[in-house]
């Protein structure tokens, strides 16, 4: 990867020194590590995925819990935290909406790709880090379920496609995060939108309730709702999951399969769009 | 005998939709020369700018950094050169070091040259005591310093510079155009862009005046003074009561006279060297003492006044919309 065609300017009378052509996985770190440096400085970086969820955990577990009764092992605290996982690694498009919209409104981005480097890797480093803030988050949720009686029933194997699928999800979900943050002209912006959005959406589902006492109406729209998806398949692969209504819509029935295809259609869709926003954001 | 460019511009042309931000704009900048770029804000100086470092396509025309194209070959011309936007877009969470590092390995420079340039440049910018803290603890200069570094990193042949010293007090600004100096001394080819007179004035080898997207004026910064029209002739008597004899005598010699009682000094238009020495000679056989007597040339004000029918302060008001873009 460190081949030598970047050369220096013979026309120059200035000494410079070697300028080494780096791929764009060296490149994305780099600026990965920038992110990483961030969160050092300033920890309270990292209250979505860690202090939020965890207060979410325990508001609902011991509020709702008493009223709600899940017939699984560990009760309602069991059955909420895969919702409470769904909600956190949906949220991680913010991170990247509003860490790409303040890079972009101080002139960082522009920095960036006045440089000799593959313009996407300002893209994939955000990502890089992403990914890895919202893995603490699935981590530190992880423990504090084993505190309250959480547990996983089943194998290693479903375990880790249960974490695999989650991760997935925070992957498509850095697309919606570049589409929005290319879009907004500010962070508050970025703030605004994600906030009337994303709530509604991660909350008209089964994340936080089973959708059974529902209307039909919005038991229909809940069941859908791709989140109730990627929730309904952890339950089951974690084996936290109650038995299912009788006439549950098709996504709550086949959902490892749905989840990884809401995965790919949420991917395919959005990455063209927020690419092409971002260009034209950038590029003008 | 020719001089190589190390910045060619083209008939540059962009278009914002319906708004045309800059209108055939063609500039050569010679290899270890300064280029001021003057004009009001909303002038087309930070698109230009932002077309020749390959941050926005042209809608027209084309430019070379460093012999590279910049259509042909963006990724040559950024090798070449380094940015300094308007706004110091240093990291505020990293520290001076780690910004240095950051932009060094994205250039893919070896780690340890990093170190060894990191702490030669932070000297150099005065910024070694600043150089482990974060940039968000920096002053307004120390900010654009480190800017600044920042873009020397990779010793860049050519150097753009959007406004360096916009916000800065006086201080920072002079300190900043010593450090330019030295940079130019030591073989760097600047662009600058400025909406101070006085900054072209004081850097620029050779000065670009563009106004609404075109290139209204060019030359060296004596050259637009000349352009701009007659020097004045300066007359200063020592006593206040000479004021009125003093302004009959020079009446006799040149079209008008303006007194400035306050000052003690009489103004007229200059007709050239000789002319003024004649008038000296007049006034040495006369009783009137004089404190000075010379030729002031105009400003920059005043070309710029002269050019565009405007001042450059005037121009802030209006169109400040779509330089922000």
């Amino acid at each position: 990867m460190n081949d030598q065609t970047g050369t220096t300017t013979r026309r120059s009378q200035i000494s410079r020194p070697d300028i080494r052509q780096t791929g764009l996985l060296t490149q994305s770190f780099a600026i990965a590590r920038r992110n990483f440096i961030h969160i050092k400085r300033m920890p309270e970086m990292l209250m979505d995925v860690t202090i939020q969820p965890v207060m979410f955990v325990l508001l609902f577990a011991f509020v709702f819990g008493s009223s709600i009764a899940i017939p699984i092992d560990g009760g309602y605290k069991a059955f909420l935290l895969a919702g409470i996982m769904a909600q956190t690694v949906a949220f991680s498009s913010f991170i990247v909406a509003v860490g790409l919209t303040a890079d972009l409104e101080k002139g960082i981005v522009d920095r960036m790709r006045s440089l000799p480097i593959n313009p996407a890797a300002v893209l994939v480093g955000r990502s890089f880090s992403s990914v890895a803030h919202s893995s603490i988050g699935l981590v530190v949720m992880s423990l504090t379920g084993l505190t309250i009686g959480w547990g996983i029933h089943t194998d290693v194997f479903r375990a880790a496609l249960g974490y695999l699928l989650l991760v997935g999800w925070a992957f498509a979900m850095i697309w919606v995060g570049i589409w929005v943050g290319s879009a907004m002209r500010s962070v508050e912006a970025v703030n605004g939108v994600m906030f009337a959005t994303m709530f509604p959406i991660t909350f008209l589902a089964n994340t936080f309730a089973p959708t059974d006492s529902m209307p039909d109406w919005l038991r229909t729209v809940a069941e859908w709702n791709p989140i109730s998806a990627l929730t309904q398949a952890v339950r089951e692969l974690w084996g936290n999951d109650m038995p299912l209504h009788a006439d549950a819509e098709l996504p709550l029935r086949y959902p490892v399969v749905f989840t990884i295809g809401w995965i790919i259609v949420i991917t395919a869709v959005v990455a063209p769009l927020a690419i092409r926003t971002f260009r034209s954001r950038t590029a003008d | 005998m020719t001089r190589s460019h190390a910045i060619e511009a083209e008939g540059l042309v962009k278009h914002f939709g319906d708004t045309v931000a800059v209108d055939g704009v063609s500039f050569v900048v010679p290899e270890g020369t300064v280029l001021g770029l003057l004009g009001p804000n909303g002038a087309g100086k930070t698109t230009t700018v932002r077309m020749m470092t390959t941050l926005t396509r042209p809608t027209g025309g084309t430019g070379r950094v460093a012999g590279h194209d910049i259509l042909a070959d963006p990724a040559a011309v950024r090798r070449s050169m380094g940015l300094t936007g308007q706004a110091a877009t240093v990291d505020e969470l990293l520290t001076g070091r780690e910004n240095l590092r950051l932009i060094g390995s994205l250039y893919g420079l070896d780690p340890a040259y990093i170190r060894r340039a990191s702490d030669e440049l932070l000297e150099r910018f005065s910024l070694a005591d600043a150089g482990d803290r974060t940039a968000k603890t920096y002053s307004g200069g120390m900010r654009r310093r480190l800017d600044l570094a920042v873009s020397l990193i990779a010793t860049p042949p050519v150097l753009f510079l959007d406004e360096p010293t916009t916000g800065l007090d006086p201080r920072s600004r002079v300190e900043l155009w010593d450090v330019l100096r030295e940079l130019v001394a030591d073989g760097t080819t600047l662009l600058l862009t400025t909406q101070y007179l006085e900054e072209a004035d004081q850097l620029a080898d050779n000065i670009v005046v563009i106004d609404r997207g075109t290139v209204i004026a060019e030359g060296t910064p004596l050259q637009l003074k000349d352009q701009s029209g007659a020097a004045a002739l300066v007359v200063t008597v020592s006593r206040p009561e000479d004021l009125g004899i003093a302004e009959q005598m020079l009446r006799d010699h040149v079209a008008e006279v303006h007194t400035d009682p306050g000052a003690r000094q009489l103004t007229a238009p200059a007709e050239g060297l000789t002319h003024m020495t004649r008038i000296a000679g007049i006034f040495a056989e006369s009783q009137i003492e004089l404190d000075d007597i010379g030729l002031k040339r105009p400003s920059l004000d005043d070309v710029f006044l002269h050019l565009t029918g405007h001042r450059a302060e005037d121009a802030l008001a209006d169109d400040q919309t779509e330089e922000a873009s």
